[in-house]
């Protein structure tokens, strides 16, 4: 460390990251290889993974039962591993808008969409999600009517939870995978709807 | 109750509160790592579900194993119960998960 | 107020929702790969509690990735799987690569 405490060209914690993993290889606690393929496994974890979930259950009526239910085993159904992950769908109907937070931290499904956005964590979002929901979504450009009832889910514990979407009209015939091409992220968090 | 999640621990609590249950969350400020959030601590609310019994997180962030596994509920609140100013509808609500040890009967 | 932790912030009053987003470094992408990794070893929980012992103004002032490099430290380190000593000497090591 020069007199100055940089680390050029590493940041303290890009410095602590580098000394850590070597020294937990060198220790035969990992190996490289296993860092580099769970790297690679998270970045397969997208949204998209979620909206074929979605598309699915909008066509299919025992599946969407399914998922309700139990989570877990209907993304497995599908080919989607979701390891460990106690996932639970929250179904937005034309009563009920469904939205999801971590106050406490930031936990996600990640295991089935991936690594959330940094919004998703910040204080501003934890914060108020919980409190003022409606004036959150209106800054997300989500206007929910006063007949519809919002449900705020805060994922304090081991449940993780993916909103389920209306299926937009406008949407009639059209193939799974159109279906799912119109389901993004945010409206599995359910800061978004989809639109066709 | 049929739990969402059937978990099995060497030890655990049996559950006590059924769905739709009131319950009030004990208002208290303990200290070591917690997952019940500060501000629904004191209010009431009503059992959604019962989503299994877990590891006690208070436990398992001091390096113990977190048993006997404790029954975990969703439980459901009216925003305008817990939030004096609540400026939504009167139906909105919070669900939130929480720990059978920290529930009480309302 | 020492009561309420400073990670513990819901329903406190905040700003707009600035909905930033960044593709994660692949460092960053490497912490998050090793707290997956180490699960078995290091439960959520420890780590959680270790970023919850942050003082607030670094809470504030860290990335997340930075919070969760610095708690999977803290927490091996606990275990015992590295020690203080051990650390200090690989970071001098990885400093003079760099210089």
């Amino acid at each position: 460390m020069n007199d100055k405490g940089s680390y050029q060209p590493l940041t303290y914690f890009q410095l602590m990251e580098v000394s850590l993993r070597e020294l937990l290889v060198e220790k035969g606690v990992l190996t490289q290889a296993q860092v580099e393929e769970a790297v690679e496994d998270m970045r397969n974890r997208t949204p998209e993974r979620g909206a074929r979930v979605v598309a699915r259950a909008w066509v299919d009526a025992e599946f969407k039962k399914r998922l309700l239910a139990d989570g877990p085993g209907a993304c497995e159904s599908l080919g989607i591993d979701v390891p460990k992950l106690r996932l639970v769908v929250v179904e937005n109907t034309p009563q009920v808008h469904n939205a999801i937070v971590c106050t406490l931290c930031s936990c996600y499904p990640r295991m089935l969409l991936g690594i959330p956005p940094d919004w998703y964590k910040s204080r501003n979002y934890r914060s108020r999600m919980v409190r003022e929901p409606r004036a959150v979504l209106a800054e997300f450009g989500l206007s929910i009517p006063q007949e519809v009832q919002i449900r705020v889910h805060d994922s304090t514990a081991d449940m993780r939870y993916m909103v389920l979407p209306m299926r937009p009209a406008g949407t009639q015939g059209w193939s799974e995978e159109r279906l799912a091409s119109i389901v993004e992220r945010d409206s599995m968090i359910g800061v978004a709807v989809p639109k066709a | 109750m049929q739990p969402q999640f059937i978990t099995s621990y060497a030890t655990s609590v049996p559950a006590k509160f059924a769905v739709g249950e009131r319950v009030r969350v004990r208002k208290t400020a303990p200290l070591g790592h917690i997952r019940t959030p500060f501000y629904i601590r004191g209010h009431t609310g009503t059992i959604e579900r019962l989503c299994g019994s877990f590891p006690n997180p208070e436990e398992l962030a001091q390096m113990r194993d977190g048993l006997p596994a404790q029954p975990l509920y969703r439980v459901r609140f009216r925003q305008k119960d817990v939030w004096p100013d609540y400026r939504g509808s009167d139906d909105d609500v919070l669900e939130i998960e929480i720990f059978q040890h920290w529930l009480e009967k309302a | 107020m020492i009561e309420r932790g400073h990670h513990d912030m819901g329903g406190l009053p905040a700003g707009r929702v600035e909905r930033t987003e960044h593709d994660y470094a692949d460092w960053e992408r490497r912490v998050d790969a090793m707290a997956v990794l180490l699960n078995s070893r290091i439960t959520v929980d420890e780590r959680r509690r270790s970023i919850e012992s942050l003082a607030p103004e670094q809470y504030d002032a860290m990335a997340y990735y930075e919070r969760w490099v610095i708690a999977l430290g803290q927490t091996l380190i606990q275990r015992g799987i590295i020690t203080t000593e051990e650390l200090g000497r690989k970071m001098e090591e990885v400093c003079s690569r760099s210089s």
